[in-house]
């Protein structure tokens, strides 16, 4: 939680409650009603999701909502814009590999 | 289609606002004002668009807020919804324009259609990418997208950035970055001089960040994370010259090297698209009255050409007492908006900043 700008010239943050959320198997904590990506970058997590064919670790881009690199897989819904989707308590976030698989 | 979640709601509406930013919200607000009936459908959760990160104050005359930060507008021009009663759909998607000019939005898991008797477009624009070795690592990022995660939401997903792009975007978003305590190692841009205003530039330079001209990054160095850019100088053909390449340390790349803008809808709804590079790209065909090739669809702001707030707010405020005339019939005090937005954007497109614009305009326009 340690990745939040704390002082700042100009804006002062007025974030939600704090909440827990799983990324992967692990704990971690944020604000509610942020965006995932967010609370997910404030805890120092940068790859969200691993490329379909080579594999390789993709971050965010635009997020605004609009260039679908960040989609991950969220309670167990998969291609959630997490630059987007608000942070709700309890939450199971994954990475997903490649577009999504359908079970 | 029985186990499907979705329900289909049929809403109509008279004039319909696509789009929450600058451009849309003005446009909403001129519609309002003059006595018609409208709505704004936006896909984020606050209204604002791009203002709600813009931390600097803006330039200009008194008429497009000048001395007044861009999240202020923002909250300005909200603020101003609300008083007039206009009604929001917010967190929701456009999805598609179909059959009898209907709208699909998709709000939540909520998928419904919305008929409208003019749309004014106001869906902005995306950020351009860059095409080099390892660009599709976590950590180039858009230069847009920092400015938001750092002043919407708080968090920098880095500690030393690297910009590539010297137009506004990529002279302010460093600035920022420096005043959330972030390092900035360099901005590198490809042309013999920066691109954005003398103001945004000199702050950059008095802050001791160097500018790279006629430079370009060629590679990002790292396995799942950022951690250094390799820069090379370019030559007049403004490919790379060897030997002149140059490592420097940093965990984000931002790319400024411009935006598109947002046509999806305007190619589904079957409105003319032109290739006209100095406006940013594939716009919709607009005449001077915003109107599209299709009599019920308006445009304005970045989706009609990558410009700035100010002009997007004077293109709204046409879009939207043109839209309106040609819904309830000509009115003086329509005439006299579209005038002085008209006179306002001349006096903007002056500037030498602003020769491409009336260059691409005019091109549009034949």
């Amino acid at each position: 939680m340690n990745d939040y700008i704390v002082e700042h010239p100009i804006l002062r943050f007025t974030h939600g409650k704090r909440v827990k959320f799983t990324f992967e198997e692990e704990e971690l904590e944020g604000y509610e009603n942020e965006p995932i990506a967010a609370a997910l970058h404030a805890a120092g997590v940068r790859i969200l999701s691993y490329s379909e064919k080579h594999k390789r670790p993709r971050g965010f881009f635009c997020a605004v909502g609009k260039c679908s690199s960040c989609l991950m897989e969220v309670d167990g819904r998969q291609n959630v814009m997490v630059c987007m989707e608000p942070l709700r308590p309890g939450m199971k976030v994954r990475r997903q590999k490649g577009r999504h698989q359908s079970k | 289609m029985t186990e499907n979640k979705y329900q289909t709601a049929e809403k109509t509406i008279d004039i319909c606002v696509v789009g929450g930013g600058p451009a849309g919200l003005q446009a909403a607000i001129v519609v309002k004002e003059l006595g018609g009936n409208v709505l704004i459908v936006d896909d984020n959760p606050i209204l604002g668009g791009q203002l709600i990160k813009q931390t600097h104050k803006f330039f200009g005359s008194k008429l497009h807020y000048c001395g007044v930060r861009g999240i202020d507008i923002a909250t300005i021009f909200s603020n101003r919804v609300q008083d007039l009663g206009i009604e929001v759909i917010n967190d929701a998607t456009v999805v598609g324009y179909y059959d009898h000019d209907t709208l699909g939005i998709l709000r939540h898991d909520n998928l419904f259609s919305l008929k409208a008797e003019r749309y004014i477009f106001a869906t902005g624009a995306s950020e351009n990418m860059l095409a080099f070795d390892n660009a599709d690592l976590p950590g180039v990022y858009g230069a847009g997208a920092v400015q938001t995660m750092m002043n919407v939401y708080g968090v920098v997903p880095g500690k030393r950035a690297l910009v590539v792009g010297s137009g506004n975007i990529g002279l302010i978003v460093p600035y920022q970055l420096l005043q959330a305590g972030v390092e900035v190692a360099a901005i590198v841009e490809i042309m013999t001089k920066f691109g954005g205003y003398y103001v945004h530039a000199a702050k950059i330079k008095r802050a001791g960040v160097p500018i790279y001209l006629k430079h370009t990054v060629i590679e990002a160095k790292g396995k799942d994370r950022i951690e250094a850019a390799v820069i090379s100088e370019v030559g007049d053909d403004y490919t790379c010259l060897l030997g002149t390449e140059k490592t420097i340390e940093c965990d984000m790349i931002l790319i400024a090297i411009g935006l598109s803008p947002l046509c999806d809808l305007l190619y589904h709804a079957g409105c003319r698209i032109e290739y006209i590079p100095e406006l940013g790209g594939n716009v919709p065909y607009h005449d001077t009255n915003m109107m599209t090739s299709k009599p019920n669809i308006f445009v304005c702001g970045d989706l009609a050409c990558i410009e700035e707030a100010s002009t997007a707010m004077l293109e709204g405020r046409i879009a939207g007492a043109r839209a309106y005339e040609s819904i309830y019939g000509k009115k003086g005090e329509a005439e006299t908006i579209v005038k002085e937005a008209a006179r306002e954007l001349a006096i903007i497109r002056t500037s030498p900043f602003e020769e491409r614009i009336v260059y691409g305009k005019k091109h549009l326009h034949l």
